[in-house]
């Protein structure tokens, strides 16, 4: 065979699996029948399976929610447990369509790893938990202190900084996953367990002896979590973002799951007959979606005040406040841009 | 018949290439070259045709900029502004000291229970087949973990040392501190120091090399006593007393050095969180250590088994024959010869201890495996870069072990004459 000629039909080949592998992520998702959607190993509050083994959660509601608007029922949704060190290659290969897992938007996430963040879900900072029993009151009194801390992580890099920063030094054990932490931290093989504040009050919740352990009051980072996917399919990303912000939407409307049939049989505000889809406009059709899209992404677990009260707010043994989560109405900075 | 048989040379036909001997294997075996080229070349296309459609390309920049994460154990200087490279080269010589550790001990260990499990002994040579089942049978994995957890849950926190009346105690007249983080031990301290040597990535201290030299220097100058003493006792038939010139040569110039430098030993003491001072063992390096000794041991333990027993019942015989005693025998007679059969399987074993270091993500030691393909991948993005680099590494340690052991094997294999 000419040598040319096996390349040129090479190429050929490459260029026709290429090409079928360019199918836009929502025509696959459709195809599929189901939505991969990449979670963490289990932090209790944010992506968990309950004692059916049903996932339960503030992260998980995202993925119920892109489910329910792309494929019409919430519990069309693989989940795919991923690591701090995994979720990563999992999003870039294709394995998941979206990551829903305590995921800190950076540059460097967006600009070079190239994702496309879809949103934040969860303002959050970087604490540190300890046992009382130490007695220590501030974060500047951990020197030489020994730290639990996932690897793959911002966190691990804020650690590194805040340390330097403060002339302190420190002892990292580094960790996989939030249960192998739990249980150094018990342990007491490490002092110190921090990670963002509100996976710190999840893991504190699941303890025998929560009441034993603080948070620091030292807030070290910003990380503000959220859902994300992969450059290159504009579209995808427009759906989950634009499914994130119906949630948080409806709770300014005043759309939740008790009143959402009552609300889409017709109302006097046209933006919310628009997100329902029961008005003329058809803002579905705009990136491949039906009228009802924003509808049931709603009716999967409520909206956005509903989701967090449910998975973390104050009367859940997390007992997150809403605090900068809270509506932008009320002082906090969750707001949607316009549904028009 | 005869003209035809003969090859005439003069008419090859393309058919030649199938249906004649001569030829085909030739044919055969280009057809899979090329093959086997092609299926490569596919491969790389692909991938590289597959990052271009990401806007990923292939680019070793990232080894220059700053690691910003820290490592616990580190044999060089290193710090989190230190570059990508550094914390490559970090994890590098963890792995390595892992791995000269766990060679060292398995082979230590291998080679006593190897000949112990041929005990005439009913209860020793049972005792070591139990060890050797038991250890070749289960995944090294969950020993590392088993050992791991071990450490981490039946040992007492730093905590449980402080105060009036402490949980738990030192040993060894509060020389050694067991904890769940790991094992403190008393380290060398030289009031009058020589200081370090820095050499950028590492500083050496001068002490130890000072130390190191007289050592040599005393072993040197007690081979060149022993060496005159045999002139002497050739020429006179009488050996010269030599002991206390040699204690002389070999203890005096180490003591006078050490006191000169005013040595003494550092006892670890609980300071704030931790143990401060003296030498520190992480309870994740000694669960790799203790798992990758018991595992390989036993393998190694029935590569002796197997070469002793390979070399002929008559070699004991005669041995015994000559009045050797059987440890004797077992020293003078049985090992040299096994060692030639032992040795080859003995230098997969090494290398199988070194690749299996990389499972030291587990129990979070910090080997090569965990700083360049796992915290540095995972911060950069670079996987492929990464994970090229990181086979690369252990492709050229693998090549030196087996290099340096091959040597070794020659020099004591069956020499022919
Ligand atoms: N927000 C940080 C840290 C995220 C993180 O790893 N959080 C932990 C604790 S909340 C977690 O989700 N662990 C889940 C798991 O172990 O699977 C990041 O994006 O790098």
């Amino acid at each position: 065979m000419n040598k040319t000629v096996f390349f040129g039909a090479m190429t050929a080949a490459v260029t026709l699996v290429a090409g079928a592998a360019s199918a836009t992520v929502l025509d696959e998702v459709k195809a599929r029948g189901e939505l991969n959607c990449g979670v963490s190993t289990g932090v209790n509050g944010f992506s968990a399976p309950d004692s059916a083994g049903e996932w339960q959660g503030f992260d998980v509601a995202v993925c119920r929610a892109v489910a329910a608007a792309v494929l019409g029922d919430p519990k069309k949704v693989k989940f795919v447990t991923t690591t701090g060190q995994t979720r990563f290659t999992a999003l870039a290969s294709g394995e998941i369509d979206m990551l829903a897992r305590n995921t800190t938007w950076t540059l460097s996430r967006d600009a070079d790893l190239k994702f496309t963040f879809a949103g934040v879900n969860y303002y959050d900072g970087q604490g540190f938990m300890i046992n009382k029993a130490m007695g220590v009151s501030s974060a500047k009194e951990l020197d030489g202190s020994t730290v639990c801390i996932q690897t793959g992580t911002t966190t691990e890099l804020n650690l590194a900084d805040y340390f330097k920063a403060n002339n302190m030094t420190y002892e990292p054990v580094p960790i996989e996953t939030n249960a192998e932490a739990q249980q150094q931290y018990l342990a007491g093989a490490c002092d110190v367990y921090t990670t963002d504040a509100s996976g710190l009050a999840a893991t504190r919740a699941t303890f025998a002896d929560p009441e034993n352990h603080a948070l620091l009051p030292e807030i070290i980072s910003k990380e503000p979590l959220g859902p994300l996917v992969a450059h290159g399919d504009d579209q995808w990303a427009d759906i989950v973002r634009w499914t994130m912000n119906a949630l948080v939407a409806a709770e300014e409307l005043g759309i939740t799951s008790a009143n959402i049939e009552e609300l889409s049989k017709g109302t006097a505000n046209p933006e919310v007959d628009r997100m329902l889809g029961s008005s003329e406009d058809d803002l579905g059709a705009m990136f491949g979606l039906d009228k009802q899209w924003a509808k049931r992404a709603i009716a999967a677990n409520g909206n956005y005040g509903e989701i967090f009260a449910a998975n973390i707010g104050e009367s859940t043994p997390i007992g997150l406040a809403r605090g900068l989560n809270a509506l932008w109405t009320q002082g906090g900075l969750q707001y949607s841009p316009p549904f028009r | 018949m005869a003209m035809t048989s003969e090859p005439s040379g003069s008419s090859f036909r393309l058919s030649m290439l199938i249906y004649d001997t001569r030829y085909r294997s030739i044919t055969i075996q280009i057809l899979f070259l090329f093959l086997f080229m092609a299926g490569f070349a596919w491969l790389v296309d692909n991938t590289l045709a597959n990052l271009a459609q990401k806007g990923k390309d292939i680019n070793f920049g990232f080894l220059g900029s700053r690691a910003g994460y820290d490592i616990n154990q580190m044999l060089v200087n290193y710090t989190n502004d230190s570059s990508h490279a550094r914390a490559w080269i970090v994890g590098l010589l963890n792995t390595l000291v892992l791995a000269v550790a766990a060679c060292a001990s398995a082979t230590v260990i291998g080679v006593i229970a190897g000949v112990l499990r041929l005990s005439k002994s009913w209860i020793v040579s049972k005792i070591m087949t139990v060890y050797v089942e038991i250890f070749r049978n289960v995944p090294l994995l969950l020993w590392i973990i088993v050992i791991f957890a071990v450490l981490t849950e039946i040992t007492p926190a730093p905590n449980a040392f402080r105060g009036e009346n402490p949980t738990s105690s030192m040993f060894f007249f509060d020389s050694v501190a067991i904890t769940n983080r790991g094992t403190y031990l008393p380290g060398a301290l030289f009031d009058r120091s020589l200081g370090d040597i820095n050499l950028g990535i590492v500083s050496v201290s001068t002490n130890y090399i000072v130390l190191i030299a007289l050592i040599i220097a005393s072993i040197w100058g007690y081979r060149a006593l022993q060496r005159k003493a045999g002139v002497v006792q050739e020429a006179t038939g009488v050996r010269p007393v030599t002991w206390w010139k040699s204690a002389l040569i070999l203890i005096a110039p180490t003591l006078i050095a050490l006191l000169a430098m005013g040595f003494h030993l550092e006892y670890p003491e609980l300071k704030g969180f931790n143990f401060q001072g003296g030498s520190y063992l992480r309870n994740s390096f000694i669960a790799m250590w203790l798992a990758l000794t018991l595992y390989t041991g036993a393998f190694i333990a029935e590569n002796v088994r197997a070469g002793i027993l390979a070399i002929s019942k008559g070699q004991t015989e005669a041995a015994f024959a000559l009045g050797l005693r059987p440890n004797r025998t077992m020293n003078l007679v049985i090992l040299p010869q096994a060692l030639r059969v032992i040795i080859p399987p003995l230098i997969s074993q090494y290398l199988n201890i070194t690749k299996n270091t990389s499972l030291a993500i587990a129990v979070g030691y910090m080997d090569l495996r965990a700083t360049l393909g796992g915290i540095t991948l995972n911060q950069t993005g670079r996987e492929l870069e990464c994970m090229l680099l990181l086979m690369m590494t252990y492709l050229i340690v693998s090549l030196m072990i087996s290099g340096a052991m091959n040597v070794y094997n020659n020099s004591v294999k069956l020499k022919e004459r």
